[in-house]
């Protein structure tokens, strides 16, 4: 909201012909949302402050937002008018643009001489914490003054906010603090207030030239400068959540990753798909169906071995199933490839004829998924109504958790399990199953086996 | 054709195929005889697909677009005729087959002309071009396969001559299942299998008297009514005869009806002499039937070869079939409906008693009508999906049970004994293998259109089913807890803009006395997460009423259908705190209920909402006091320079902004133990075989106010009633709201006085918020109150949250009306899913 520049360099007063704005006047200018105004709290020859305010118009940013999906804005309760974000940005490159290129009509020399500057930012939200912070700033020669602001002072147990006030100083070019903030805020930000397009890449590298190519945080700087829209569909899901809840979906992502850095040690995945893999080729399956197929990693596999005559892969969620379809390019394939594979929206406790006619269907990590006491509508369904000759159901055994370093004693893999078995009660669960649908199941450790606690999935084959 | 009058019958639901050459006046004998739209001509599908009703070449595509309306048509239950010449038999042979397809009848209809009087016809209209020729080459045609015809598969062939023509009339004639206009009442009695004792019991239990001889029995039915016999009267019993004897002098008196099972249709191939291995029991009855006096297996052949394989009965409601009957067979004639009513349908496996594994068609059931049946044994009579099988094994040890039409009441009488030694035990068919549970995806995916009775029907599209069901599937409770979603609620109108605020009791209250409403109720909004809460007197009630088995006393759900509490442990001592409530208050009893439904507002905000409020709400404010104490700050320092204007406007920001965190902060506290919980319960929605849509709005405030009094974290709904009329009461509710809003109150709701209004176009609003000034910084942020800014926020559409909320008013009702009547759970789960998908509509969320 508030940007401030103070120098003492002599005459300090000069800062006011680098940013081509009178000391002695506060002036106001038009900006997309809503207004930008300089002035001076402090305007004397030793020392000199010019302060950058923004006046975020808190109901057009709403309005305008409308119809923009995906975005921050549709809230108007909402911290966009009070912090530092793509907005100041913006404004820096509209107000103070003369000196962002690095020209000045009245102190052209100036303009390429380092000076003392002291920038001040109230607030600026830091999603990354204070090491990011730091890491951001200080490989540029500047020195940090971070100050946290408490979440909120009736709810002490609330811990910290994001935001801080930020000081840093540097001696240096005015040009040169303008560029890194200009791209470094956003960065902290992390949350850009307009539609990412191609050209963004160019005022990156024009605002980074000299400086962030050589910077080691470049990668995370260009990827969060350039952060992505989130898909349409995902909007709609988010309508769905309570108004009380922060979306559970849009943080999958993040649970993913969580129970993938857990397991990747032993590149338990690959393992699984493969053990899934040679139980369907042992099988001699041609038709199979992968229920809970996500994004589509087993069914990437099953499309490079051309004995899978035909694949379809099942899922819930439209966004995986988005994200399959992206995996597997399905909208390139050729007529007679695209024939042989298909993915469909359904959903695992709801009966469905589609799922009639496979040699085999497969439900790898999914019954987890399941709430117990669906698991009898998921039995039925897979089981009884759709009843092919091989079942392939894998899922964590919970013994093993111990093995995890990472994993706090308790603690599920992912945070949406419902639950985790051990192997006893899987096989409890699997036995009964094959009993009352008249499958035979065998069961195969899948991961390395641990004497004690056994391996880190099991898998169970049931066939008829 | 009758030779004397005429008379030509069809039955009413069949594919008429017309036979004759061109030019023997089928279309004009159509034109005559049928609607114009039961007529398909092939002639008119050449034009359809080449603009020319001549073009011989189109031939091909023509006759599969005539199939394809014809096949649509049928498959409706609507007659078809097909206009064609139909001169070959490979043409006909296709028309039997699509009517077969459709489990209809075929009838075919020749016109015989003599071709020199059709090729005269077709010469004297100019669009008919082709030559005597054709017309004698297709009557020869006709000719040669006419020999065959009555072998073809039609079930009647009519033969009209030119002569004849214009005396003939058509009749249409029921098929022989429909007995639609008979509405009963009926006692449906299940399996007897020569049970005769046992069958003599249950009817005088049922109030029918019975007298005469063995031989000549007399059976008076209690006023009124019938029975009906569901087949399989013989076999492995101790007297097959005896029942039969009783059963046919039943129907021949009119006291019964009687439908065969396949035991029926065994022992008459045996009757009539075919060969027929003697198991199950049939020579058990082939001993029974020796002691009987010569004659009476004729007769017996005669009675069963005169039974019909299934009805359908009280305008389609109800269907009778030994085996059962899926819908699309329903009312239908061919041979595969006969044998699935007799046989039902099999996987073509055994299971491991041998026995054939039969496909469990009721748990797939959609269909309108109650189907009941029999055939398969069961230990009790248990509804699926609006069938219910009253086969209980009496001959095996049971009982045999009767169903009376329409109360559905089950009578049973137990077996004397085990008459005969089941192959596979009756236990093991339990309810568990019959999951009735069991949602199937076309219950609730693609465009649905839902019948309520409250508002006609409501429309789903397809793309809100899709957000549903991932919902449905990942995140809410088990679909038999979730009965109810609450519907939307839209604001009252904005005020208009010489008033400084957004909504005011002025525009509600106005709304409901525009619609005609004298009375409105005026309720506190509390301010805390929407709860529903299902609550049964004990865990046991619940397992019966709801069957999930996981135990649990009650659950209590978001609105959208999340388990409100992440712990079980929470969720158990709230439940069990409701429930002793109720019981304290003596309510259970009063209501004469074991469960109960209520819509609540469960408090404080932060249980639910604690992410929100530190992501959300205590962020902002964070952000913006910190800013702004930044900005105040140094514009202070900077007032000689020209900053004075900027100042003022930016303390009165931070002022607002002081305003916002003071309002959210007042709906937040710790709730660390239960006894810091309130759940303030303003509906009560249903109750075993009830719900309370009748009941005035203060019925339900001070029924559920009395809860209060039992336990403090029940709490009772301030509320006002107001006579619209009154301007007096009208100005205190007012003043009511303004106090109760500056007190930090989130505001009030306004309902009609009852719940179910329809204004002059359908059904108002069910309800109307009308929030205070200071709640509305929490929607529209800290700074809305600014002129500039509540100027535009007047700015908002309310039509499509006022549909919304409206559509989703009567789906909820509509699934809790469902839920009390006791229909399927896929009736009931249509009308939650389909609030949810309602929900998933784009919508301003600040409204």
């Amino acid at each position: 909201m508030l940007l401030t520049i103070t120098t003492t360099h002599q005459p300090a007063t000069d800062l006011g012909y680098l940013l081509g704005k009178n000391p002695e006047r506060t002036q106001s200018f038009e900006l997309p949302f809503g207004e930008g105004h300089v002035y001076y709290p402090e305007a004397t020859t030793e020392r000199c402050t010019a302060a950058l305010l923004l006046d975020v118009d808190p109901i057009g940013l709403v309005r305008r937002a409308q119809g923009a999906d995906g975005f921050a804005l549709s809230q108007y309760t909402n911290d966009r008018p009070y912090v530092s974000s793509s907005f100041l940005s913006v404004a820096i490159g509209r107000v103070f643009g003369q000196a962002l290129s690095g020209r000045s009509r009245d102190r052209a020399e100036l303009c390429e001489t380092a000076i003392p500057l002291e920038a001040r930012l109230a607030v600026l939200p830091i999603r990354g914490g204070e090491a990011f912070v730091r890491a951001l700033f200080e490989p540029l020669g500047y020195e940090l003054e971070i100050e946290r602001h408490q979440l909120d002072a009736d709810f002490p147990q609330w811990g910290d906010s994001p935001y801080c006030t930020i000081t840093l100083r540097a001696t240096l070019r005015l040009q040169d603090l303008l560029r890194h903030l200009t791209v470094l805020v956003p960065v902290l930000d992390d949350n850009k207030h307009y539609w990412v397009g191609s050209d963004e890449v160019d005022k990156l590298l024009a605002r980074g030239e000299g400086w962030l190519a050589a910077h080691p945080q470049r990668e995370a700087i260009a990827q969060r400068y350039l952060r992505h829209q989130r898909s349409l569909t995902r909007e709609a899901l988010a309508r769905l959540t309570d108004d009380d809840e922060p979306e559970p979906i849009a943080k999958e992502d993040e649970h993913h990753r969580q129970e993938e850095a857990l397991e990747r040690k032993l590149t338990l995945n690959d393992q699984r798909l493969q053990a899934v893999l040679s139980a369907l080729r042992r099988h001699g399956v041609r038709r199979v169906v992968d229920v809970g197929c996500g994004e589509g990693r087993l069914l990437r596999e099953l499309v490079r071995d051309r004995t899978f005559e035909r694949i379809v892969g099942m899922d819930v969620s439209p966004t995986s199933l988005e994200r399959a379809s992206a995996r597997l390019r399905i909208d390139e394939l050729s007529e007679r490839r695209r024939a042989r594979i298909e993915l469909i929206q359904g959903s695992l406790t709801y009966r469905d004829k589609r799922l009639a006619g496979f040699d085999a269907a497969c439900a790898v990590e999914v019954i987890e998924h399941i709430d117990a006491t669906r698991l009898a509508a998921f039995e039925h369904v897979l089981f009884e109504a759709a009843g092919p000759a091989c079942v392939i159901v894998t899922t964590p055994n919970v013994e093993y958790n111990v093995r995890f370093e990472t994993l706090p004693a308790g603690k599920l893999r992912h945070r949406d399990h419902r639950f985790e078995w051990t192997r006893a009660e899987f096989e409890d669960w699997a036995n009964g199953v094959a009993q009352r649908h008249g499958y035979e199941v065998v069961f195969e450790p899948i991961g390395p086996v641990d004497p004690e606690v056994g391996a880190p999935t099991q898998m169970g084959v049931f066939t008829r | 054709m009758n030779r004397q009058t005429g008379e030509l019958s069809v039955p009413e639901l069949c594919l008429v195929v017309l036979v004759g050459v061109s030019g023997a006046g089928k279309s004009t004998f159509a034109r005559k005889h049928f609607l114009p739209s039961e007529v398909v001509s092939s002639d008119f599908c050449r034009g359809l697909v080449a603009d020319d009703t001549n073009d011989q070449q189109a031939t091909g595509d023509a006759f599969d677009v005539l199939h394809y309306i014809a096949g649509k048509r049928l498959a409706r239950g609507r007659l078809t005729v097909i206009d064609a010449t139909n001169v070959e038999p490979e043409g006909r042979a296709s028309l039997i087959r699509l009517a077969r397809e459709h489990d209809c009848l075929a009838v075919a209809i020749v016109l015989n002309v003599p071709p020199q009087v059709a090729g005269e016809r077709n010469d004297a209209r100019p669009d008919r071009n082709f030559g005597l020729r054709v017309v004698k080459q297709q009557h020869s045609q006709l000719r040669r396969g006419l020999r065959g015809i009555k072998r073809e598969g039609f079930s009647r062939v009519h033969f009209v001559d030119l002569d004849r023509v214009d005396e003939v009339t058509i009749t249409r004639n029921k098929l022989w299942n429909d007995k639609r206009d008979d509405a009963g009442p009926f006692d449906l009695i299940g399996d007897v299998h020569g049970c005769c004792d046992e069958l003599r019991s249950l009817l005088s239990a049922l109030g029918y008297e019975l007298s005469g001889t063995r031989e000549a029995p007399v059976v008076v039915p209690p006023q009124g009514r019938r029975a009906i016999f569901l087949g399989d009267l013989v076999d492995r019993g101790p007297d097959s005869p005896g029942v039969l004897r009783l059963v046919m002098a039943m129907v021949a008196s009119g006291a019964a009806i009687c439908i065969p099972g396949n035991h029926e249709v065994k022992l008459l191939k045996k009757l009539r002499g075919k060969n027929v291995r003697l198991s199950h029991g049939l020579a058990e009855t082939m001993q029974q039937m020796e002691a009987e006096p010569a004659g009476f297996g004729e007769q017996v052949a005669d009675f069963i070869s005169s039974l019909v394989s299934h009805y359908v009965f009280d305008g389609g409601k109800l269907v009778v079939a030994h085996a059962g009957l899926r819908e699309e067979y329903q009312g239908r004639a061919s041979s595969r409906v006969r044998s699935f009513a007799l046989y039902g349908e099999t996987t073509g496996e055994t299971d491991d008693f041998g026995l054939p594994v039969r496909y469990d068609w009721a748990a797939e059931y959609r269909g309108r009508a109650m189907v009941v049946y029999g055939h398969t044994p069961v230990p009790e009579a248990n509804w699926v999906n609006r069938t219910i099988c009253i086969d209980t094994g009496c001959v095996f040890g049971g009982k045999l049970t009767a169903l009376r039409y329409p109360e559905r009441d089950l009578v049973a009488v137990d077996a004397v004994k085990t008459h005969y030694e089941p192959t596979k035990p009756l236990q093991g068919s339990a309810p568990e293998e019959r999951p009735a549970y069991v949602l199937d995806i076309d219950d609730v995916t693609g465009k649905r259109i839902i019948d309520t009775r409250v508002r006609h029907t409501v429309t789903i599209r397809e793309g809100n089913a899709i957000a549903a069901l991932e919902v449905m599937s990942r995140f809410t409770i088990d679909p038999r807890w979730l009965i109810y979603l609450p519907p939307t609620m839209s604001p009252a109108q904005t005020a208009p803009s010489d008033d400084p605020l957004l909504e005011r009791p002025f525009e509600a209250l106005d709304y409901f006395a525009r619609n005609g409403v004298e009375r409105v109720v005026c309720q506190t909004k509390h301010m805390g997460s929407r709860a529903v809460v299902v609550v049964a007197r004990t865990s046991e009630a619940a397992q019966a009423r709801f069957g999930v088995g996981d135990g649990k006393q009650g659950v209590v759900y978001t609105r959208t259908g999340r388990a409100f509490f992440a712990d079980d442990a929470r969720e158990r001592e709230l439940i069990a705190r409701v429930a002793a409530a109720f019981e304290r208050a003596g309510l259970w009893d009063e209501l004469n209920t074991d469960w109960v439904c209520l819509d609540a507002e469960l408090m404080p905000w932060s249980l639910k909402a604690v992410e929100l409020l530190r992501t959300q709400y205590a962020a902002v404010g964070t952000s913006a006091g910190a800013a702004l104490r930044e900005v105040v700050a140094s514009l202070r320092g900077a007032t000689e320079r020209g900053t004075g204007e900027l100042l003022a406007r930016f303390e009165a920001r931070q002022a607002m902004v002081a305003g916002y965190s003071a309002a959210w902060r007042r709906y937040c506290w710790s709730a660390e133990d239960i006894g810091d919980v309130r759940l303030a319960p303003f509906h009560l929605l249903a109750s075993e075989g009830a719900t309370y849509f009748d009941r005035s709005h203060v019925w339900h405030m001070q029924t559920l106010g009395r809860l209060a009094e039992h336990d403090p974290i029940l709490m009772a709904t301030a509320y006002r009633v107001v006579e619209l009329g009154s301007a007096g009461e009208r100005a205190e509710v007012t003043a009511w709201w303004e106090q109760l809003t500056a007190d930090g109150g989130e505001g009030m709701v306004v309902k009609p006085e009852h719940w179910i209004v329809r204004g002059k176009r359908g059904l108002i609003q069910p309800a109307l918020k009308c929030r205070g000034a200071e709640y509305l910084r929490v929607i529209y942020g800290p700074e809305y109150s600014a002129a500039e800014n509540v100027e535009r926020l007047r700015a908002r559409g309310l039509s499509t949250k006022r549909s919304l909320a409206r559509r989703e008013f009567a789906l909820g009702l509509e699934g809790l009306y469902r839920f009390t009547e006791r229909e399927p759970l896929w009736r009931v789960h249509e009308c939650v899913f389909g609030v949810l998908a309602l929900e998933s509509e784009a919508v301003d969320p600040r409204l």
